[in-house]
Order: structure tokens, then sequence, then C-alpha cells
């Protein structure tokens, strides 16, 4: 009887057990959706005292950034202007670079190319952005100087190139994983067919792993748009407005990084940039979730 | 051009763009080895930042910024590892393959993806001024919690889905609970895909620097010796050296830094390499 009603105990004691780990983890979940509302929230929360305040439209189209001073003015155009010549001009660098390497890697590379080239890649996303700055303010920079020969020695294409570097790794990791699934037998039908292993990737591989390489791109652009530190040591940092690729730039995220340690709390300042916050963020945001639902769509399609 | 030339032609560009992706690798690394060597000593290690002659904080040793990064590397451990493990553990195995829990991780995908620097943005808002911890450690440590939070889950997902759904059958079909089944197979099995993971994570909270460039790093910090005390960090080190206008003693300072820092990078990814390839050995699926 004693046993018996110990046993009873012992499930019971296991079920409230059971139920706090499952809590425990549950709590831990929450954490990744409580953060992103968090941010969101309080990016939202901290730009409205600006947004009420300021013509939308004035600060999304002004060409004027100087919020600090008796006669501020927070058009966040340059920056805008900044951060987007910047990722085209990288754009434009990374995604053949980046393909052709990807294709290299997943079609065309012996076992034993491979095995270092994944590790070279690993390591190149693996590096801190901070020494891909230092490298562009440092030596990248003073190349630039001898074959372009611009005005500033720290400029967009500066920043633009090393971002293609920063963008390529990721690229490639996520292309590759396209092409490695395309199905087998898409492949082998096309070579049977008497396509050589070019005309097989053209007409066959690639265009069937195309949202998963369009994704790919999307993503590196993301993260282009959101790179902070190897922009702030490359481009200059000059609020003008222009789209001279050789001039001195501030994109979105250098103004952030340069400005919120010299606004005052509760200034028209600092909310001013809580609201250049909040566009970075809903740009990431956006990228990312075209290309998580482009990703998604194409898994599907081959599983 | 016939078809096979054709091919030769192409496959020879993309072998370019290829061997252009590893030159850059070794360019970038060269520099900073060639540079940063010479300057490698026990002083370096020993001593703390100090001003020169000019007062610029170029002198001395980069003692201060690596205790720093350790530190904010340990907070991070702390936080972000349990939080993000766990949470990981829940979305994957109580949670399933449902509309939620695809949209729970499409939340956790998003995350990883906010810019680093909106981090640190928040971080100022909500950590050192609304929370009043000020411009110290602890802010700077819980920021980069939130970057390394998600790159934990995706990393534990993996390691937790690579588990064949044989085994949890197997548990469950012999009486375990959920947690049994989690804390002696589930847990146990990824343990080392799970560890590789939190050391790759690791070495990414090393690098970071604009998360605490607005919340906790200081010029002059010194070691912190409590959690609001601001701090000096390798990362945050090397772009002040780059700042510097007394360029010709800050610049081998900085390369000095960015070699040690690359270097902690290495060991750690070293480690994650090795604890990889002893997991595939030990279970085979």
């Amino acid at each position: 009887m004693v046993a018996l009603k110990s046993k009873k105990n012992n499930r019971y004691m296991r079920k409230i057990f059971e139920g706090g780990m499952t809590g425990l983890l549950l709590a831990c979940a929450l954490v990744s959706v409580l953060v992103l509302l968090m941010v969101f929230m309080f990016l939202l929360g901290n730009s409205l005292p600006f947004l009420q305040n300021n013509d939308i439209w004035q600060f999304l189209t002004g060409t004027h950034w100087l919020p600090f001073g008796d006669f501020p003015s927070y058009g966040i155009l340059p920056l805008f202007v900044g951060t987007l010549m910047v990722t085209l001009v990288a754009s434009l660098i990374a995604i053949p670079v980046g393909l052709g390497a990807t294709i290299y890697l997943s079609e065309i590379a012996s076992p034993q190319v491979r095995n270092v080239l994944k590790p070279v890649i690993e390591i190149l996303a693996g590096i801190p952005s901070v020494i891909y700055g230092l490298f562009a303010a440092l030596v990248l920079s003073d190349w630039i100087m001898v074959i372009f020969e611009p005005n500033t020695r720290l400029n967009a294409l500066n920043g633009a190139l090393i971002l293609a570097v920063m963008m390529i790794p990721i690229m490639v990791s996520v292309a590759e994983e396209a092409l490695n699934s395309v199905p087998r037998n898409l492949r082998e039908a096309s070579l049977a067919l008497g396509a050589t292993r070019w005309e097989t990737l053209k007409m066959t591989i690639v265009p069937a792993a195309l949202p998963g390489i369009v994704a790919a791109i999307i993503l590196s652009m993301g993260r282009a748009v959101g790179e902070t530190m190897a922009v702030i040591m490359a481009t200059g940092n000059s609020t003008q407005f222009t789209f001279n690729i050789l001039a001195s730039m501030r994109p979105l995220t250098a103004a952030l990084a340069i400005d919120v340690p010299e606004a005052t709390v509760g200034s028209m300042a600092y909310y001013s940039l809580f609201a250049v916050g909040l566009v970075l963020f809903i740009i990431t945001f956006a990228l990312n979730l075209v290309a998580e639902y482009v990703l998604a769509r194409f898994k599907e399609a081959y599983h | 051009m016939n078809r096979r030339s054709k091919e030769a032609l192409f496959f020879n560009i993309f072998r370019g763009c290829a061997l252009f992706v590893v030159i850059v690798l070794v360019v970038i690394l060269g520099y900073i080895l060639i540079n940063g060597v010479g300057k490698l000593s026990i002083d370096l290690f020993t001593q703390n930042p100090a001003p020169n002659s000019h007062g610029a904080m170029v002198a001395g040793g980069i003692l201060s910024p690596i205790v720093g990064t350790l530190m904010l590397m340990a907070i991070v451990l702390i936080i972000a590892v349990p939080a993000g493990v766990f949470g990981a553990v829940f979305l994957v195995e109580y949670g399933g393959n449902n509309r939620i829990s695809r949209a729970w991780w499409m939340i956790v995908n998003n995350l990883a993806g906010v810019p680093s620097i909106v981090w640190g943005l928040v971080g100022v808002g909500l950590l050192v001024y609304y929370l009043n911890f000020g411009l110290s450690l602890l802010a700077a440590g819980v920021t980069l919690s939130f970057v390394i939070l998600p790159l934990i889950m995706v990393a534990t997902k993996e390691a937790i889905e690579a588990i064949p759904p044989s085994i949890r059958e197997a548990s469950v079909a012999l009486g375990a609970t959920k947690w049994q089944t989690v804390r002696h197979h589930i847990l146990p099995y990824s343990a080392s895909g799970i560890l590789t993971g939190i050391i790759l994570s690791l070495s990414r909270a090393a690098g970071e620097t604009a998360p605490i460039l607005l919340t906790g790093v200081a010029v002059n910090a010194a070691i912190p010796s409590s959690l609001s005390d601001s701090v000096q960090a390798l990362p945050y080190y090397i772009y002040l050296m780059t700042q510097t206008s007394d360029r010709s003693a800050a610049i081998p300072m900085a390369y000095a830094a960015a070699l040690v820092l690359i270097g902690v990078i290495v060991l750690l990814n070293l480690g994650a390499i090795i604890l990889r390839n002893r997991y595939r050995q030990k279970y085979r699926w």
C-alpha cells in the first residue's frame, strides 16, 4: 500500500517537474520573440517624439544631415544614398565573383580542392568586420589612391570594395546550398541528352537553383546594408549629398555609430537617430523576410 | 567557338573567381601577419594601453583590451548560451513542425539579420539610459548577448535536427517523458554539435564592435573591477588605433591587436573543428 502510494506521489512529482522544465524551455524560447518585439517597439517608441514634431517627408528626402547645432536639419537622403551607393557597387563585384566561386566550388572543383576552398570561405566569414575595416583604411585606400586618384583617401569606393569581400562568403554558403539541393536526376537527364557540363549548368542547374541564388544575393545585400565597422573605417564619413563613388560618404550605419555618442539623451537629435535606426531596421528586416520567403518556397519545391 | 572550348572558357572564369577569393584571404591575413608580428612582445600582453608623450593612447600594451574582450565573452556565455540552447530545444522538440514554430524560426532568422549597430542603438536607449546601467561592461555584454542569441539558436537547431527521429521514438516507447528524452538522449547526442556552435558564436562575439561601441567601451578604460565599469575591448582598440592622429605610432599597434584578435578567433575555430571531427567519429546514424 505504502509503496503504491509513494509511486503515485512520485508520478505526481514527476508531472510537476516535467511541467516546470517545459515552462523553463518555453521561457527561453520566448526570449527570442520578446527581444525582437522589444527592438521594434523601442525603436518606434523612441522615434515617435521625432516623427511627431518633424515632417516625415522632409526627413526622408532632405539633403542635409546636421542633427546638432542651432539650426538642425534632419535629412537622411545623403546617408541613404551613401548606403545605396556602397551596397550597389559592392554587389556589382560580389555577385559575379561570388556566383563564379560558388559554381566552381559545388560543380567543378575536385574533393581535394573543395576541402581547401570551404575552410577559406568559412574563415572569410569569420573575420571580424573591424579587421576588414582596418585593411580598407590602411591598405586598400592606398591602392585606390594610386589607381583612381580620388580627392579623399577614404571614400565610398573603398567601402564598397571591402564590403564586396565581406558579402562573398555569405553568398557562397547560401548559394552553394541551393546548387546542392537541385535533384540529381535533373543533372543526369541533361547530361544524358548530350549537353556539356557547362550547358547543363547554364540551362538546368542554375535555373533550377535560381530562387536560392536570389535569396543568397538578397541576404548578402542585407549584410552590406547593415555593416557598420568596415564602412565607418573605410568611407570617410562626410555627410555631403553626392552620387560620386570616389567621394567621401556616410552610410546610415556609420551615422548611428558616429552621432549617437554626441547626442544628448532626450534631445531631438537623439530621437532622430532612433528614427534612422528604425529606417535601417525596416530595410534589413524587409530584405531578410523576402529572402526567407524565397528560400522557403524553394525548399518546398524540392522536398 | 565550339561547345567544348566554350565550356573550358567558362569553367576557367569560375576557377578564377574561386582563386580570387583565396587570394583576397591570403592578402588580408598576410598584411596583418607581416605588419603585426614585429610588435608582438611580452610587454604587449602584460601592459595596459598608456598615453605617449603627446597624450595619445598608443603606448603600452593591450592587456586591458584582451581581458575586456574575455569578460564580454563570459557575459555572453552566461546570458545568451543557456537562453539560446534551451530556447532552440523547446522549439524543435516541443514545438514540432507546425506553422507557429516555422514562424518562430523566421523571427529568429530575422533577429540574426538585424544590423549590429541597431542592437547598439537599442542597447544605448534601453540598457544604458532607460535601465540606468550606464556605459558599462554589463550594458555592453547584454547588448552583445542579443546579437549572439539567434546564432546559438540556429546552431543548436541544426545539431538537434541531425539526430534521427528513431532515437526519440525509442525513448518515448520505453516510457520516458519528453524531458527525460531531451535530458538523456537529445542533449548528449547533440552536445558536441551544440558546443561547436557555441564556440563559433563566442568567436563572433569576440570580434563584434558596433554593439559595444555605443554601450560600454571607453578609450582609457582599465580592467573593469565591477559590472558597472566601462571596458576596453580588442576590436574597439583596433578601431581607435585607426582613428588616432598619431598614425606612425598607432598603426603598428592596430596591426598587433588585429593579429592577436585573429589569433583568438583562429584558436576558437580550431577548437570547434576538432570537436566537430570527434563528433563525426563518435556518432554515426
